[in-house]
């Protein structure tokens, strides 16, 4: 086929699918549970048939941008190659930078929450330092704890602490005066209060702070290996193909990033959704 | 007063802290220098060489300080050495892509109020790219851009600040375009305004608490995204390349100065975002 015929051909489809998504989404289809999920579904693949169809038809070389068939395919291709950077990059690197993170600073929440005057000087701190572009200490951790995943996890553990420290104290000061009151009266213990009900009034707050944390995590992991790293890993695979043009490898590494954020994302809304079922937000 | 109190202990208390552990983190470095002259010298001795080293491992905050002037006020600001020229180069990055973000996510925000397709389709697609990490992304932007005879490294610092910033902005117009209840509505479709005064008129009047609380977060993203964009690309200006050259060249001092910089610019920048704040609240007679 010609070059033209392939993007009209795409164009085309374009025009198609949004003219049914327009239908869908006026419809009663599009209020059902189904509609809501088909109208995104149809959407991106119409963007992955244009970007297939404009790097074909328009003839793009594969050095400024590979068609996404040619990415599936060496996606598939090079299965055991991803499957190590992964295992590196996030499983080592980024999940446990974000639990020990994320620990730390939910456990420094429930002191400063304890100690009022700890709090009042923590949350401006704590709230102008989640503002700072920390990802520059990469190079700094780096230099301290050497080139293997534990230089990342630290990476990763100073860029989630405030954001997550923020989001708790925020949380653990939601439960209204009435409540307290109530638990109060009913002789409630300090711990008894902050476990019935302070911290599942905190629940939406953290579960908001653990989603900026996985998107923070991921990308700490990564730009932590541009600055050295052992010849595995995410980042390390990205830059060195960029070096050598070897673009649909990038890609496709761009492509287990997303996964694994989406999924990762993904996970922690699930769990959301079932820790706060009573919350406005979740109720539909 | 009563309020700064707390805050002044607790900052207090985390540059006590630095200094605790930078003693204790170059100390090895001074145990190891007397150890080969054959010395062992007293913890009292150890302190104040800790202070000073030419490279420390975590240099005190003094040390940064002197620096960050240094590079500060102690250069001519058209300098390579000045952190005030390269703060500059990445005030420019952040602003062209603090200023785009704002465009994609203001027009994006109209778009899905407007049309229920496009919120439908797009909204949870703009919720997926951000957990896509961008700094994946980042060193593509710059070979794309580089092969499509775009020079310098403006352009794309500016898609990856941008990426990072309209969101933000996206959801809380998103939520500020729809804040207008429904008999407030009703009320303009009694007195028979068109949909573009409707617009004009009420949800964009309505939305400007939602998109000036979403600039201040936007703003700090779009400085992360540049810095981002200039640090593991080869960049030669800009803060993040500083970051970059003090690690490459061993030069803790270099980085940590690039970091307080970095620091002061997001302080400024949201400090400003607060000011435009204010004075647009008083145009439209918001009373504080």
């Amino acid at each position: 086929m010609s070059g033209g015929l392939v993007l009209a051909l795409a164009l085309a489809f374009w025009a198609a699918a949004w003219a049914l998504n327009a239908r869908v989404a006026a419809g009663p289809f599009g209020r059902s549970r189904a509609g809501r999920i088909f109208v995104p579904v149809l959407f991106g693949i119409t963007l992955l048939v244009l970007w297939e169809g404009a790097v074909h038809g328009l003839g793009v070389s594969a050095v400024i941008l590979p068609a996404p068939s040619a990415i599936a395919a060496k996606f598939a291709a090079s299965t055991g190659l991803l499957w190590a950077d992964f295992v590196q990059t996030v499983l080592k690197g980024a999940l446990s930078g974000f639990v020990i993170g994320t620990a730390a600073a939910f456990v420094t929440a429930v002191i400063a929450d304890r100690v009022p005057f700890l709090r009042e000087g923590l949350l401006p701190v704590g709230n102008f330092v989640a503002a700072l572009p920390v990802v520059g200490m990469a190079p700094i951790l780096v230099m301290w704890f050497g080139f293997g995943w534990q230089s990342k996890a630290a990476v990763v553990v100073a860029m989630v602490f405030f954001p997550m420290l923020i989001n708790v104290v925020a949380g653990l000061a939601t439960a209204e005066r009435m409540q307290r009151d109530l638990m109060a009266t009913w002789g409630a213990s300090y711990w008894q209060a902050l476990w019935k009900l302070r911290l599942p009034a905190a629940m939406p707050f953290i579960f908001n702070g653990l989603k900026i944390a996985a998107s923070l995590a991921l990308i700490g992991a990564i730009v932590a290996e541009y600055f050295g790293s052992p010849v595995v890993g995410m980042g390390f695979r990205i830059s060195t193909a960029v070096g050598v043009l070897n673009i649909e490898l990038v890609w496709a590494e761009i492509a287990v990033a997303a996964l694994a954020g989406s999924a990762f994302y993904g996970l922690i809304a699930l769990i959301e959704k079932a820790v706060t079922f009573w919350h406005p937000s979740q109720r539909t | 007063m009563k309020r700064a109190a707390p805050v002044l202990v607790v900052l207090l208390a985390l540059v006590a802290l630095w200094y605790a552990a930078s003693v204790w983190m170059n100390s090895t470095w001074v145990y190891d220098q007397a150890a080969r002259a054959g010395q062992s010298p007293s913890l009292m001795q150890v302190i104040p060489q800790t202070m000073a080293q030419e490279r420390p491992l975590l240099p005190p905050p003094h040390q940064v300080a002197a620096r960050l002037w240094e590079g500060l006020a102690g250069q001519a600001i058209t300098s390579k050495r000045s952190l005030v020229y390269h703060g500059f180069v990445t005030f420019r990055g952040t602003m062209a892509g603090f200023a785009l973000g704002i465009v994609l996510g203001v027009g994006l925000a109209m778009a899905i109020v407007r049309f229920r397709v496009m919120d439908m389709s797009v909204m949870p697609w703009a919720i997926i790219s951000q957990t896509i990490p961008i700094v994946a992304i980042a060193p593509m932007i710059l070979v794309v851009s580089n092969q499509l005879g775009i020079q310098g490294r403006e352009v794309p610092k500016a898609i990856i600040a941008s990426y990072l910033s309209f969101f933000p902005v996206l959801v809380s117009m998103v939520k500020g375009l729809r804040a207008p209840d429904q008999m407030q509505l009703d009320l303009l479709k009694t007195w028979g305004a068109s949909e573009g005064q409707t617009f004009r008129k009420l949800r964009l009047p309505a939305s400007m608490p939602y998109f000036f609380a979403s600039l201040k977060v936007a703003v700090a993203a779009a400085l992360v995204g540049t810095i981002v964009g200039e640090l593991p690309t080869g960049a030669v200006e800009g803060l993040g390349a500083r970051m970059l050259l003090g690690s490459q060249y061993g030069e803790p001092l270099i980085t940590w100065a690039a970091l307080f910089a970095s620091a002061i610019l997001a302080g400024v920048l949201i400090l400003a975002v607060g000011i435009v704040e204010r004075l647009a609240a008083q145009r439209m007679g918001v009373r504080a």
